[in-house]
């Protein structure tokens, strides 16, 4: 029966958009899966201890370059995300190469992916003349509206779909970085990089690995993001704010399980929106408050997330009762 | 961020002389790094370092939006103006010296602490080893304490030096957090000398690159140059090398 319900899930959620169209909250849905597939990019890494504090850094360049492509190179988005993964990919192995190279972990690694984050937002606002800089920055539209070439579409739908399959491709990574042996070695090195090294994991090479696939996966989500909001600026897609949103969702959620990221998304997300729809400009800065009181109280408490502990729950029931 | 609105909310507002209200941020943010202690970091002593740091953000992020549903997004200042000191033709405001002095000041009572007495030799012990200090007869809850009273104390201090050139607003903090944190880590953490002299190493940089180009830049380049750092001597600028 569980065997099904992955397959059961996804079609219900393919069939969902042609059922159900209203198009704000499928708007939610799409933001919830772009985020989703972002978080889950950060956990692929997260998940070894590796904390990076430069996701926020990668995505930024994900959207951007994608954006400038298309504005200034008259590009398709499809080569310019390409260039974005290479670009998010680069800068990743650039940092982090060195980082691991002289043992920088811990702490240190994640202040250095901080001071990245920092960089990236910052040149993002200091070159205002070619990228709008604090005010945002737009991909100029195809003039038909939809288009596969300029990878713009008008309908609600369209976006849905695409932002449903990015994210069950996100999880089928998860899953196969799960079964590879690249787990086993990065949970020997999270234990004891030493005690790793000596039984043969060449500890520099995994690390960048894992770490260079994160990044190109969050510069894909940055991408994404540009191409469906049609408008970007450095407070939403870079920098440290959004590099901590994404450590805390994936906090909430639960680190260690598949689901737990996009669990950590929807949580997050459905509470700003009910916040603010319910009580509007009142509401501002509620969101936050009771997410930083969750967020310690999870860490405290159930440094699992929700959807860990859950997990771990259900196996202790039927422990208990087969 | 909680020193400044102190600040601002006792002199404003309130009337308060400014020594008093100095004083009583002082006290007041020692006893909230007292309490951050005992509610969030005492419990996660036991696992893993990041948990820490991550809770921290936590009470950041709540903290951040406390202020902003109870004082509201405007930018809020002291409205006290200190004359500007005229020499050789560059202008120092009273302010920045004010704040230089008290700064060296404190570094200098705190290294005193440190080093010359009991609860300090404590302290410094108790960061190299939090399992045995127990053993040797230490306290360790209570050095605990006073460590976070204490570091506490330091950051109310920098909030009353702070108000008195920046404006308050609920997201200041986050302008001064990360790059106290990076500066700790280039000059060496627990090294006195070492911290003051990335801090200025960073002043320059961020300044320097400002004039020349956009403050961004400035940014940009101390950060790349934090980074390289990193890399070449990881222990830190002023760490003798063993």
């Amino acid at each position: 029966m569980t065997r099904y319900l992955p397959w059961v899930g996804g079609a219900a959620l393919v069939a969902l958009p042609f059922v159900y169209r209203s198009p704000y909250p499928l708007h939610i849905l799409i933001i919830i899966l772009i985020w989703s597939f972002a978080y889950t990019s950060w956990s692929v890494m997260g998940r070894f201890g590796l904390v990076s504090l430069g996701h926020g850094g990668f995505m930024g360049i994900g959207a951007y370059v994608t954006a400038l492509a298309w504005n200034y190179g008259h590009v398709s988005p499809w080569i310019g995300i390409l260039l974005a993964l290479l670009a998010g990919a680069g800068l990743a192995a650039l940092v982090a190469y060195p980082c691991f190279r002289f043992r920088i972990t811990g702490h240190y690694f994640a202040l250095v992916t901080l001071a990245l984050s920092g960089i990236v937002l910052q040149v993002i606002t200091a070159t205002r003349d070619y990228t709008g800089g604090s005010l945002g920055y737009t991909p100029e539209r195809y003039h038909g509206g939809s288009s596969l070439w300029a990878l713009q579409f008008s309908e609600k739908t369209t976006w849905y779909l695409i932002a449903l399959a990015v994210w069950a491709v996100g999880l089928y990574i998860w899953h196969r970085v799960d079964r590879s042996m690249l787990r086993y070695a990065l949970e020997a090195i999270s234990e004891d990089e030493d005690a790793a090294a000596a039984t043969g994991v060449h500890v520099t090479a995994e690390k960048l690995k894992i770490t260079v696939l994160s990044a190109a996966m969050t510069a894909l989500a940055g991408a994404l993001y540009c191409q469906y909001q049609m408008f970007i600026s450095p407070d939403t897609v870079s920098g440290i704010s959004v590099s901590l949103q994404m450590v805390f969702a994936v906090v909430v959620g639960g680190i260690y399980v598949s689901l737990g990221p996009t669990i950590g998304a929807v949580i997050t997300i459905l509470m700003a929106e009910v916040l603010r729809i319910s009580f509007g400009t009142r509401a501002v800065g509620w969101d936050n408050l009771i997410y930083g009181v969750l967020l310690v109280l999870f860490i405290v408490f159930l440094p699992k997330g929700i959807l860990g502990s859950l997990l771990d729950l259900r196996r202790r029931a039927t422990w208990i009762s087969s | 961020m909680l020193g400044m609105y102190g600040m601002y909310f006792l002199y404003t507002v309130y009337h308060q002389p400014i020594w008093l209200a100095a004083v009583v941020c002082i006290l007041g943010v020692g006893i909230l790094g007292v309490m951050l202690h005992v509610l969030v970091i005492a419990p996660l002593l036991g696992a893993a370092p990041i948990n820490q740091l991550l809770a921290t953000g936590g009470v950041l992020f709540f903290l951040q939006s406390a202020a902003t549903v109870l004082f509201g997004i405007e930018f809020k200042n002291l409205g006290l103006r200190l004359p500007v000191l005229k020499v050789a033709g560059m202008f120092v405001s009273y302010s920045r010296l004010l704040a230089f002095a008290a700064a060296l000041i404190g570094m200098v009572l705190v290294y005193l602490l440190l080093t010359r007495t009991y609860t300090g030799t404590a302290i410094r012990a108790i960061a190299q080893d939090r399992q045995i200090m127990p053993l040797m007869g230490v306290n360790s809850r209570r050095i605990y304490l006073i460590t976070s009273g204490l570091g506490g104390a330091l950051a109310g201090l920098a909030a009353c030096l702070l108000v008195l050139q920046y404006d308050v607003h609920p997201f200041v903090g986050l302008s001064f957090g990360p790059i106290t944190f990076l500066i700790c880590v280039l000059g060496s953490l627990g090294n006195f000398a070492g911290g003051f002299v990335a801090a200025f190493v960073f002043a320059e940089i961020i300044s320097v690159g400002g004039l020349y180009l956009d403050l961004e830049w400035g940014y940009v380049f101390a950060f790349a140059f934090f980074i390289v750092m990193m890399f070449v001597r990881p222990e830190g600028l002023m760490a003798r090398r063993s």
